[in-house]
């Protein structure tokens, strides 16, 4: 059939009329496969305590975007767009498994509403609201986060570990023996945050992600490198445990890992140019280093990214690719 | 097929979209049957709009100039068609989407040359500037677009040496195919022409870049320069905007334009497309004015695609209905689909500066996000600007940080765009930006 001129509706638009297909739901919905694998592993490790988590903390930060939506005067279909889904996942993956019920509530919603609506919504957060709610958790609730004794986690093979006392294998004090590398990067009996513990999950997803060029190999390579470096240099202090300089068990305990591919890879809180993705990510592993090395908390993985998420800005301003043509000089100088 | 070529390519940026060639790249260029009118626009090209050169009832000769040149930087039309003149009145010109008068000829189908237009003459007697001025007297711009005019790019200022004369064969936007069509059926025209540019601008080097996905006009053109060492054909990456001007100039000589209104005779060079090229060589050889033009018309709401070669001034939707337009059409872009432009209505006249026609069907604009700062649109801007942040100050009005970031230097090629998931309109506001501050520049002199 063919048409005559009058029967064409012609939709006039700026060009380019062809576009990626890529959008930003098709991103933050990959994101959340790619977490898949150590969200398995955690509800074997850590079963039903894990799961209740999850869900609390999901529940609230999808709740928690819609009033927002709503109350902002946005299309409610960008909840399903998977960010505050993909915030919601995060934050439980960084808490206890043994968190109370009221802790994923407060965290979740303090994500959404305040790190990330009370900014102006989805792209203008500063700060990673999986991470701002987790250290406002960390005050809100220090007992809770830090001090109760959390669940023992579920072993591949071996003999169970007892109860243990510790939140992580970093604690500077209380826990057993150090866990052997293969241990840790099975997450095999390894204390922690519910999502943290199975690294070789965490790095499945995070090569996921690079292949599909969502995340930024720059960052997670730095970061990690960077720790790397710093833990087997920076000189430890009188009282340091056997692991203390071992660069090795730094990368592999605790939530380096999982900050390293998943949390410092926000796009939204992390600079927009390849060299600012590797000064952040820089950045990142020398605060994580000093504050394991020097500070009274064990991890500082969340500490290092919200504290550099707050340089983003300034990093942008200072770090911009090269404009084309801007290194020739001018042999005829000529009127603009 | 030579795909172990060694290709060269521009530093930075770039994207590779869907081709859509194939369904045209193989059908040879037509020539059109005249159309029984034609509307030919004082304005087809950059710089000053030409003035009409004849009245209503006047008897016009083909190639007859129709309307002067006004000043250097401006380009003469000429008559498409022999016949009479119908009316001098406004038509949209397709580019801008404003009106603009043009020379409205009836064709009386005789096809009456003027005379002394058309005919051989003995091109290697005439020096640099006489066949300056002929390119000048016909009225050629350039073809791929830009259509700035072909003599002023063929008289470089007398301090500046050009080293290198280019045919642009990269074609590099989606679905154009009749740069490919033109390497293939007229080679030596072609080489020819770059012979004659490179006479004109004293350049001892000649390149035709082709990009690698017409192996076949490599092969033609490796074939046809053998025995000249002065030419050489370059296998370019198939990698948008290799057609570019300066990504063509940087992946063959590594130079680089200089930004804030360089331009390529700064680095020594001058770059033709392949129709340009051989509208300089039929306006030194033949005296021949530029009135008609090849043209790829495609797209999935296109019935019969094809290569045409049409007469400047034919109605784009005679041109349409004449291949079928099918049921679902709905956008008409004339050039491709990075930087070509959607028209409101298919009732406008040919210009010199339109290289395709593709008909769409189910065209959507993509509902805009706020931008997830992802720095899709940085790493692929082949200017190293900042887009995305670029077209926030534009939607904040905030001149002075979108001059700060590179509006200025942005050439609109349209790769930021067509990465960013958040689907922002990152080319339109960078295009209201410009046209603001010009428009707030112009205020300020005179008011000042
Ligand atoms: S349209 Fe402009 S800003 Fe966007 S990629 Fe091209 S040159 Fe860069
Ligand atoms: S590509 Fe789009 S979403 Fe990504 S930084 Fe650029 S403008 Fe923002």
């Amino acid at each position: 059939m063919e048409q005559t001129n009058a029967d064409m509706q012609l939709l006039v638009s700026s060009s380019p009329h062809v576009r990626e297909p890529d959008t930003i739901r098709g991103i933050m919905w990959q994101v959340v496969i790619a977490l898949l694998p150590a969200v398995a592993m955690s509800l074997y490790f850590f079963d039903l305590a894990a799961l209740k988590v999850y869900a609390i903390s999901i529940a609230a930060a999808e709740a928690a975007e819609l009033v927002c939506l709503k109350m902002r005067g946005r299309p409610l279909a960008h909840a399903a767009d998977g960010s505050a889904f993909i915030t919601g996942l995060l934050l439980a993956m960084v808490l206890p498994p043994g968190a109370a019920w009221y802790v994923p509530l407060v965290g979740g919603v303090f994500a959404i509403a305040v790190a990330k609506h009370a900014f102006g919504g989805l792209g203008n957060n500063i700060w990673n609201p999986a991470l701002a709610a987790r250290i406002f958790l960390q005050f809100a609730y220090p007992v809770q986060i830090s001090l109760s004794r959390w669940p023992a986690p579920r072993v591949l093979w071996g003999a169970a570990h007892d109860v243990v006392t510790a939140a992580s294998p970093l604690a500077k004090e209380g826990a057993a023996a150090p866990l052997s590398y293969l241990d840790l990067l099975l997450g095999n009996g390894v204390p922690g945050c519910i999502g943290e513990t199975c690294k070789v999950a965490l790095i499945v997803g995070g090569v996921f992600l690079i292949a599909r060029s969502i995340v930024d190999w720059r960052i997670p390579l730095f970061y990690i490198g960077t720790a790397f470096v710093l833990t087997w240099l920076l000189p430890t202090g009188a009282h340091a445990r056997a692991w203390s300089a071992d660069p090795v068990y730094h990368v592999l305990a605790g939530g380096l890992m999982i900050g390293a591919f998943f949390m410092a890879t926000d796009m939204v809180t992390t600079p927009v140019t390849r060299r600012g993705r590797i000064i952040f990510a820089v950045g990142c592993g020398l605060i994580v280093s000093l504050i394991r090395r020097y500070g009274g908390y064990p991890e500082g993985v969340a500490y290092s990214i919200v504290l550099m998420n707050t340089c983003t800005p300034l990093i942008d301003r200072w770090v911009r690719p090269r404009i084309y043509g801007s290194t020739t000089p001018k042999p005829v100088p000529r009127e603009a | 097929m030579a795909t172990d070529v060694e290709t060269l390519t521009f530093r930075q940026g770039g994207v590779h979209p869907a081709e859509h060639k194939e369904r045209t790249s193989g059908l040879p260029l037509e020539v059109s049957e005249p159309p029984a009118e034609v509307a030919v626009l004082m304005v087809q090209h950059i710089g000053a709009p030409a003035s009409p050169a004849v009245k209503k009832g006047d008897r016009v000769s083909k190639g007859q100039l129709v309307g002067e040149a006004q000043g250097y930087i401006s380009a003469g039309v000429h008559a498409p068609v022999s016949g009479t003149v119908k009316a001098v009145e406004p038509r949209i010109y397709n580019v801008t989407g404003a009106r603009v008068p043009a020379v409205v000829i009836e064709n009386d189908g005789e096809e009456r040359w003027q005379e002394g237009l058309n005919q051989p003459r003995d091109a290697e007697r005439m020096d640099a500037s006489h066949m300056v001025e002929a390119v000048q007297e016909c009225g050629v711009v350039g073809l791929g677009g830009a259509t700035f005019p072909a003599h002023v790019k063929l008289n470089p200022p007398a301090d500046t040496t050009i080293t290198d004369a280019f045919v642009n064969g990269t074609e590099c936007e989606p679905y154009v195919t009749v740069d490919h069509r033109l390497m293939l059926e007229r080679t030596e025209d072609v080489i020819d022409g770059l012979r004659l540019i490179m006479r004109m601008v004293g350049a001892p080097n000649g390149w035709v870049g082709i990009e690698m996905n017409k192996p076949d006009a490599v092969e033609a053109f490796g074939r046809a320069l053998a025995d000249e060492p002065a030419i050489r054909v370059v296998p370019l990456e198939v990698r948008y905007p290799q057609g570019a001007e300066q990504q063509l100039i940087t992946a063959v000589t590594g130079r680089e334009v200089p930004s804030q209104g360089g331009l390529p005779l700064d680095v020594g060079c001058v770059v033709h497309n392949v129709a340009t090229t051989l509208a300089v060589r039929e306006a030194v050889r033949l005296r021949r004015p530029l009135i008609e033009r090849p043209l790829t018309v495609t797209g999935d709401g296109m019935e019969r695609a094809g290569n045409f070669v049409e007469r400047i001034g034919a109605n784009l939707g005679d041109i349409i209905r004449r291949q079928g337009v099918r049921e679902g059409t709905n956008q008409i872009i004339l050039g491709g689909p990075m930087m070509g432009i959607a028209q409101g209505t298919s009732e406008v006249p040919l210009v010199k500066g339109n290289n395709c026609i593709v008909l769409r069907r189910g065209a959507v604009v993509p509902p805009q996000r706020h931008c997830i700062r992802c720095g899709r649109c940085v790493d692929h801007c082949p200017l190293g600007l900042m887009p995305g942040e670029i077209s926030i100050a534009c939607e904040e009005r905030d001149w002075d940080a979108a001059v700060e970031l590179g509006m200025l230097e942005c050439k609109e090629c349209g790769c930021c765009a067509y990465v960013c998931p958040a689907k922002r309109r990152i080319v339109h506001l960078i295009k209201f930006g410009k046209s603001e501050l010009r428009r707030r520049r112009a205020q300020r002199k005179e008011g000042g």
